[in-house]
């Protein structure tokens, strides 16, 4: 039993980057089981019409958390689990530049989806939105605490994103190997940088939006209620300047995953490496410039419609660009189709489809049609679920062996991509229909003669298929723990500088600091310039007690709880003050422990 | 904080705590000019809505409004400025110390740095509860709240830095002979643009109306 708790402890004081990626790559798959639970029962309501499965009130908080639990709770979290294992993997380091910060990031993640969650506990599930649009959160419109587990629930997750932001940021700009320059870097690196830029631009924004519906609901203020002066767009506005990077916060890791399996998997250079790059960071500059994209019915009048409607249209250039650039990639290459090529494709199928009637968006007359309407449902989740979702489970079949050094079994993995595939377009393409037919978003129920009752049917089928594809996935992961193939190290044929090392890779990760000379490092290593296999090796395995590591830390879990309890008194009227400046005295505290703490 | 074998190889040459607070420093733009934008779109927001407020005003023979010109003492607010300004410079003589491992000077400034600090926290208390006392609280109108949450955040800004600047005279007398001039300038980079956002609200908020 001592060895059991001695495992526990160690993870629980983990500052190893490998470790925490897998943390959060649990956790994230955890809510996503909370979050698809969600979605089910929201089509299980929608699933004949006149439905009273669910009530109105119980439908909301579905809508609500479905969407805030798959957005920070579900992509961010498994992007950032692809960031902390693979980013110093990739760049030949030997951990983040700030380990305990990562663990940090790690555990203040995991208190607000805990803080968030508790609000299922307490039956004050958040019900407004995952926009939480004014004045649907004013004091007078939502009297519980519904809102408040919302608002302070994101606060916390963002705190979170910022600190993984600025250290992943510093250890890409700081820790590279020798060689590696910006322009060899592989193109998940690059997409993780711009990711991280956008998160440190973009989240300081929602943070004082949040903050001033806390004032407004907790000390009286009137940003938010006109009938004092505020003003309800000014909440679209702030919410949309973050929520539109947001969303590319959520697709250019999935991006960067897809590059780099389209890559191996048709054994050749990713085409127009220098253009996909230049294209990420297009994408990520203009993401600023179109938020206002989401408001085209609010009547911003006709020069914001037209500036924002072209500067949409402008950003979808980039984006075509890498569109393009996939196809070359895979045209004339040696295919392999594994599960997590299947999946790679497959994303740039689902996200073309997305980003068109994305761009049928961009003009403010169609969009007026569309605007709430289950066409927008359609559109959105053609890219963030056919998109961003799809990618990451390329990554995860991709990185696994990498990660537990067995492979995902390949039948069992095809199997849960055709249930995907086909219970996602079944489940989305016919919400086009629905949505051209006038089916508003968001509504509980709908009446028998208003002709939608046949593609309902139709949605909640596929998205039971799909309820039977994660099965599938659950299934595999488990039963390849145990019985899986043995990955060694190069286990895909690889390009970049993680399959130069064992899998696992051992908790130094490189034994020598790498050199780097060419973009693809290692395939250039493997291969000579015309083609034939050179002798080398993975790199051997060597007593981890020769090399020196930061140590572990328990303050970061502490100062998690801290920032937790800090967030979490602002709900009580009576002892809130007190419970949060404990909270403050815990962070305070942990704070000049981690500081004086000899952590090597 | 580490110690001073903590300075690895980087890559742009820029250790990486400095580089880590250049970033932070990046993010708080954002944070600040979200709240400054904040203010000006409810800076003419001057209607009282504390209906007890309101009624103390128009029995005192004024108007149930509240604008900056109404509350703001420039001359005060004048001399917190240039206390905080001449926190900054002896931001910089606390780091030549460390940098020299003079110890009296680093001590001596450090000390400066913190009472400045607290001067203009204890100016920024002052104001507020004069505002307070005029009618002008968190919830009378939308210019107040929005006043209140810029320069309220600005001056949480500044009790971190006087926290912070703390824990770094406690290490110079537990430790005589820390002289880490890297977490020094990494505090004094916060400390430095904490003031220039100071001169930035300056300007906006309280000169700007006087024009």
């Amino acid at each position: 039993m001592t060895g059991f708790f001695k495992e526990v402890w160690s993870w629980l004081t983990t500052v190893d980057h490998k470790r925490i990626g897998i943390l959060y790559g649990a956790s994230a798959l955890l809510f996503l089981l909370i979050g698809g639970t969600e979605a089910l029962l929201m089509r299980t309501q929608l699933i004949v019409p006149g439905n009273d499965f669910l009530t109105a009130k119980a439908f909301n908080s579905m809508v609500t958390m479905h969407g805030t639990t798959m957005i920070f709770l579900v992509i961010m979290p498994l992007s950032a689990a692809f960031f902390n294992f693979l980013t110093p993997l990739m760049i030949g380091a030997r951990d983040v530049a700030f380990p305990r910060l990562n663990a940090l990031s790690y555990w203040i993640f995991f208190f607000g989806g805990v803080l968030l969650h508790i609000s299922f506990v307490v039956g004050q599930i958040p019900r407004g939105g995952w926009f939480g649009y004014a004045n649907l959160t004013s004091p007078t419109y939502t009297t519980d605490l519904s809102v408040d587990f919302w608002a302070m629930g994101l606060q916390v997750l963002g705190l979170a994103s910022l600190i993984a932001a600025i250290n992943f940021f510093v250890t890409i700009m700081n820790m590279r190997a020798p060689g590696m320059t910006l322009l060899k870097m592989p193109i998940f690196i690059w997409t993780t940088l711009v990711t991280q830029l956008l998160l440190i631009f973009a989240l300081p924004v929602i943070t004082v939006a949040l903050v001033m519906i806390t004032f407004d609901r907790k000390f009286g203020t009137g940003f938010f209620d006109p009938t004092l002066g505020g003003d309800v767009v000014l909440w679209q506005h702030l919410f949309w300047v973050f929520g539109h990077p947001e969303v590319y916060i959520l697709i250019l890791p999935a991006m960067g995953i897809v590059s780099e399996i389209l890559s191996t998997f048709s054994k050749k250079p990713l085409f127009g490496y220098s253009v996909m790059v230049y294209s990420t960071c297009a994408i990520g500059f203009l993401g600023f410039a179109v938020w206002a994209h989401h408001m085209f019915t609010v009547g911003m009048g006709p020069w914001a419609n037209a500036i924002f409607s072209a500067a949409t249209m402008l950003i979808a250039v980039p984006t075509g660009v890498k569109i393009f650039n996939w196809i070359m990639t895979m045209w004339g290459g040696k295919i392999r189709f594994t599960t997590a090529n299947l999946f790679a494709i497959s994303f740039i199928a689902m996200f073309t489809m997305g980003g068109l009637s994305g761009v049928m968006h961009a003009s403010p007359p169609i969009d007026a049609q569309h605007h709430d309407t289950y066409f927008v449902v359609a559109h959105f989740h053609y890219v963030l679920y056919g998109g961003a979702v799809m990618a990451l489970f390329g990554g995860i079949y991709y990185w696994f062996p990498k990660v537990f050094g067995v492979y995902l079994n390949e039948a069992m993995g095809k199997a849960q991509f055709w249930l995907y595939m086909i219970g996602f377009n079944v489940t989305f393409f016919p919400m086009h229909f629905l949505g051209v037919q006038g089916m508003p978003r968001r509504n509980f129920v709908y009446a028998a003669d208003q002709g939608w009752n046949f593609w309902n049917f139709v949605c909640t089928m596929g998205a039971y298929l799909t309820a039977i594809g994660g099965f599938v996935f659950i299934i595999n992961v488990v039963y390849s723990l145990w019985f899986g193939k043995k990955a060694v190290g190069d286990d895909w044929n690889g390009r970049t500088l993680e399959w130069m090392i064992p899998s696992p890779p051992p908790v130094y990760n490189f034994a020598v600091e790498p050199t780097v000379d060419h973009l693809d490092e290692w395939w250039h290593r493997k291969y000579t310039s015309s083609g034939t296999r050179t002798d080398v090796q993975i790199e051997a395995h060597v007593d981890p007690s020769t090399i020196h590591l930061p140590g572990p830390s328990f303050w970061p879990l502490v100062m998690g709880f801290g920032i937790f309890v800090l967030a979490g008194g602002f709900f009580l009227d009576s002892y809130g003050a007190t419970i949060s400046i404990a909270g403050m005295l815990i962070v305070i505290i942990s704070g000049y422990a981690w500081a004086f703490e000899d952590n090597g | 904080m580490g110690h001073a074998a903590h300075e690895h190889y980087t890559v742009t040459g820029v250790d990486n705590r400095k580089f880590a607070m250049w970033t932070l420093i990046g993010s708080e733009c954002f944070l600040f000019g979200t709240l400054m934008i904040n203010y000006i779109l409810n800076k003419a927001s001057t209607k009282i809505n504390d209906p007890a407020i309101a009624k103390y005003l128009i029995e005192h023979g004024k108007k149930p409004f509240i604008a900056p010109t109404d509350v703001y003492d420039i001359d005060l607010t004048t001399i917190s400025t240039f206390i905080l300004l001449m926190s900054s410079v002896a931001m910089v003589l606390a780091l030549d110390g460390c940098v020299r491992k003079n110890l009296k000077n680093f001590r001596l400034w450090t000390w400066v740095v913190i009472v400045f600090g607290l001067l203009f926290l204890g100016c920024q208390a002052y104001e507020f509860n004069h505002f307070i006392h005029k009618g002008l609280t968190l919830s009378a109108n939308n210019f107040g709240a929005s006043f209140f949450l810029l320069t309220g955040c600005h001056g949480a800004h500044v009790a971190v830095g006087v926290m912070l600047m703390g824990s770094v005279l406690i290490r110079s007398y537990l430790q005589p002979d820390w002289f880490d001039s890297v977490v020094v300038e990494v505090l004094g980079l916060y400390w430095h643009f904490v003031d220039v956002i100071w001169i930035i609200i300056f300007t906006v908020v309280y000169l700007l109306v006087y024009v």
